[in-house]
């Protein structure tokens, strides 16, 4: 069912979100969150049909907030508010679509914070842009969570280091939510027996800032030097942790099935396949505590990650960018060519000063070097 | 020789971390009886669910042992078919292929030594080719008729005991025995073999989400336990009712009937979650300790005549099919007296309960297919209001429903709105399906993935499967002596003795 709102306030679509729930003859309430969704009229649908598919593990009230704040200056002025509220269908939840019009769309919470579900919890997700500050963000106030995706953004490794000066419980990124698969299967290899592990690489296409997370958690957790390689792709293609016995390899080239080569042990493969945005929601909203692992790996600090220039290899130049939105590790992977980057192998403890000290110039620089 | 010591000391595990799944470690899990309805339906959709939600280690291998000519690919079509029919989660053909490539097939007989000689040899095979460092399960989905030999045959050719810091585990299902004598010889053989903790139960009841939810819904919240005890309990019902008939099951049905095919086991298990004190952790251990506490103080009542009621469904209508009469089902002899209909009333013997009934009934060819579990409050001491007024109050009532329409009712009464008081029962729900992901993981995937990572917290142990036993015994006894089933109309709710026997009491069954 849908009923359309024009001119409206928040008060009217409570009153229509009642009707409808009367009207489609399921009057309890099972939802369990408020899920809010921040973005503008160009990227709300795929956002959305992302949020539906997680609403069928999650039922939850969805709150598009797409904000119009007009072109012109007499459109900036005026305010207006037109809601769609959906509800019954496919879906367990409700779903509200919001457009803020003029100067309300400086004025987001005043119209979420009304229709908020009572006593439960509230997630805010950026698809795309997202305020430098989440936390200090009206709306991100609002919410026990927030979800940003640092692949979405211009400088992905860039919008890291920002996320980890301003990281409050409750914020997460959906770069790191991407590397799940690679963490567990990791830490399943090294539930076996294993020689002392010394270094670790990293190896994934260029602009994809779940390596460097996945560099950081090892890096953080292992206590020894990471090296991030650029390779072609697509997403993270390999994770090698060098041990005193040989190496421990996660190889996946495909995008789906990948190698687990462990010294001493037949090579197995195991299926990684790359999740599409509704699988990385569900999974965000499993939880709503704060993750203290994606702190500790974010606050670990990209600049003490080393990088390597991957034998001068030659960057693809496809346009990775129609892949990018039923994509993985890959995120905002859109211009595709990569700059080399120098490489330094980075150090925990003692070492970390000299390796902080060789890096830290060199590294955004480099990010940003000539793409196309 | 790929332990698993070093569990405890992965840099890379830390309990904060909530987004890693537990991952069993290396091993493997062979399944005597592969071509049985079981091991299609249920075990090898589960293994494939379980690698599809990256739960399995990699190199994980599933041996399957039958009397069939086949060999490995052959083996591999069948769990396909069976995958593709009845898994869960949508087929992808990357799991699929890592997951095929640890399928061997070992023909042969129980009793058929080099058959045996053939497993160890594929069992190490897998352990160079894949991995899977000597860690295996067997699964016994063969009748218990068979399993003396198959667990000798293990012990004989040296399977039944991994290398070093190497695991194998047996996994048996129900029906564990027939009575105390019969379930404690067959603990008895099986324990020759493999030690008490390194023995699994399937009773996959307890792999439910609702069931585990039972000890959630009571130990993690405040506002039900208080009222959880006699002082406000009246009774309590627990049901299991089938709406279909005992099938191409004659063979193994008659002669065992509804009380040892389910109130042994599966209502005795849920009475005993319902009923316990709060384990001291949620450990394999604590859990024991109470369940069995409380098993131990369930008191039968002294007129088995009057408590315990059994029938037999009769030919009729159900549901718009016409079905046979348990008596003329193909295989029963028509003077079986076999119980297809058990309803059983105990008391628990302690502070808590006291005084407090619990019935319990099972049968087949109910009016629908339906688990619960309702507690029923006792009427308000003193009401303000006459009679006519809460003339349509009932009691009020907690249920937990376990299957299907898995979720909690509460039930409670609310004034009429109008001028005048009148009140009368309304509902609160909590479904699962509603607030919850709408597919929670079957009970097999939950349970093989506890056996593969040694946890045995959802599985009965032998002293409750002989206590449950001690239970149901002397009721047996009795009616193997005396009378005869009741017949009920196929598709109604149970044989008139049934109700008679809670209108004693000054109670009536809740239609679930």
């Amino acid at each position: 069912m849908n009923i359309d709102l024009t001119e409206t306030t928040s008060s009217q679509i409570n009153a229509a979100l009642v009707k409808a729930r009367r009207a489609t003859g399921t009057p309890a309430v099972g939802m369990v969150l408020t899920l809010v969704i921040v973005t503008d009229e160009g990227n709300h649908y795929d956002a959305l049909k992302a949020a539906r598919e997680a609403s069928k593990e999650h039922p939850s009230r969805t709150l598009v907030v797409i904000k119009r704040p007009g072109r012109s200056p007499r459109d900036r002025r005026m305010a207006r508010l037109d809601a769609e509220v959906r509800l019954g269908g496919e879906t367990s939840g409700e779903t509200v679509l919001l457009r803020l019009h003029g100067e309300l769309a400086n004025h987001a919470h005043s119209v979420v914070l009304p229709l908020l579900l009572p006593d439960a919890p509230v997630v805010v997700w950026w698809p795309e842009e997202a305020p430098d500050n989440p936390v200090e963000d009206l709306l991100g106030q609002l919410a026990a969570r927030r979800i940003t995706d640092a692949a979405a953004t211009e400088d992905p490794v860039g919008t890291l280091r920002q996320r980890a000066e301003t990281y409050s419980p409750g914020d997460t990124d959906l770069a790191w939510t991407r590397i799940t698969p690679w963490r567990s299967m990791l830490a399943a290899a090294l539930d076996q027996r294993h020689s002392k592990i010394t270094s670790a690489v990293v190896e994934a296409e260029a602009y994809n800032p779940s390596s460097e997370l996945l560099g950081m958690w090892l890096a953080d957790r292992l206590g020894v030097p990471v090296e991030r390689v650029v390779s072609d792709g697509p997403g993270l293609t390999a994770v090698r942790l060098e041990t005193e016995d040989g190496t421990i390899c996660l190889d996946r080239h495909n995008g789906s099935l990948a190698e687990l080569a462990m010294p001493g042990q037949p090579d197995r493969h195991v299926a990684l396949n790359r999740r599409d945005t509704a699988e990385l929601i569900a999974e965000e909203l499993r939880r709503l505590d704060p993750d203290e692992m994606y702190a500790a790996a974010i606050k670990f600090g990209v600049t003490k990650l080393g990088s390597q220039v991957a034998e001068e290899r030659v960057p693809p130049s496809s346009d990775a960018r129609s892949d990018a939105s039923s994509d993985a590790e890959a995120g905002g992977a859109g211009s595709a060519a990569e700059a080399p980057r120098k490489t330094t192998a980075a150090k925990t403890g003692a070492a970390k000063t000299t390796a902080a000290g060789k890096t830290a110039g060199a590294k955004p620089k480099a990010r940003k070097a000539p793409a196309e | 020789m790929i332990p698993m010591s070093a569990r405890g000391d992965n840099p890379l595990r830390d309990a904060q971390d909530r987004r890693l799944p537990r991952i069993a470690g290396p091993s493997g899990l062979v399944i005597f009886g592969v071509t049985g309805d079981l091991s299609r339906k249920k075990l090898m959709p589960a293994v494939y669910d379980l690698a599809n939600r990256g739960l399995l280690p990699p190199g994980f291998s599933l041996v399957g042992f039958a009397r069939r000519d086949w060999a490995d690919e052959d083996f591999a079509q069948v769990v396909h078919d069976a995958v593709k029919e009845h898994a869960r989660t949508p087929f992808r053909e990357e799991v699929w292929q890592q997951l095929a490539e640890g399928f061997r097939f070992v023909p042969g007989e129980f009793s058929d030594h080099q058959a045996f000689e053939n497993l160890k040899t594929t069992i190490q095979d897998l352990d160079k080719a894949r991995g899977t460092g000597g860690n295996f399960a067997f699964y016994l989905s063969v009748p218990p008729k068979f399993f003396p030999t198959v667990v000798e045959q293990l012990k004989k050719h040296g399977l039944s005991e991994g290398t070093e810091d190497s695991w194998r585990r047996a996994v048996i299902e129900k029906p564990f025995g027939h009575d105390l004598a019969s379930a404690q010889d067959l603990n008895q053989v099986v324990h020759q073999v493999f030690r008490p903790s390194d023995v699994f139960r399937i009773d996959h009841y307890l792999g439910k989400e609702t069931v585990q939810n039972i000890l959630a819904l009571r130990f993690a919240n405040t506002m039900f336990e208080p009222l959880w005890n006699r002082s406000y309990v009246d009774h309590v019902q627990i049901t299991m009712a089938e709406d279909i008939g005992i099938g191409g099951r004659a063979g193994y049905y008659d002669g065992i009937g509804a009380a040892r095919d389910v109130i042994q086991n599966h209502l005795l298990q849920l009475l005993a979650l319902t009923a316990m004190e709060e384990p001291s952790s949620f450990d394999a251990k604590a859990l024991v300790t109470e369940k069995l506490k409380v098993l131990k103080a369930v008191k039968l009542p002294r007129e088995l005549g009057k408590h315990t009621v059994r029938g037999q469904y009769a030919h009729g209508w159900q549901g718009g099919e016409e079905v046979l009469g348990y008596l003329e089902e193909e295989g029963i002899d028509s003077g079986s007296r076999t119980d297809a209909y058990a309803a059983i009333k105990l008391e628990i013997d302690n502070r808590r309960w006291a005084g407090v009934p619990f019935y319990l009934r099972t049968g087949k060819r109910l009016g629908r297919r339906v688990t619960e579990i309702a507690v029923v409050f006792q009427r308000a001491p003193h009401s303000p209001f006459d009679t006519a007024e809460t003339q349509e109050l009932g009691q009020n009532a907690l249920v937990i429903r376990v299957q299907p329409d898995e979720g909690v009712t509460i039930r409670f009464g609310s004034k009429v709105p109008g001028t005048s008081m009148e009140i009368r029962d309304v509902t609160m729900d909590f479904a699962y399906g509603e607030s919850f992901t709408e597919s929670s993981p079957e009970a097999y995937e939950r349970l093989l993935l506890d056996v593969l990572l040694g946890d045995a917290n959802l599985f009965p142990r032998h002293q409750e499967v002989e206590q449950s036993w001690r239970i149901l015994d002397p009721i047996e006894a009795y009616w193997d002596k005396h009378g005869k089933p009741e017949q009920y109309t196929a598709g109604t709710w149970g044989p008139r003795a049934a109700d008679e026997m809670l209108a004693r009491d000054g109670r009536s069954w809740r239609r679930p």
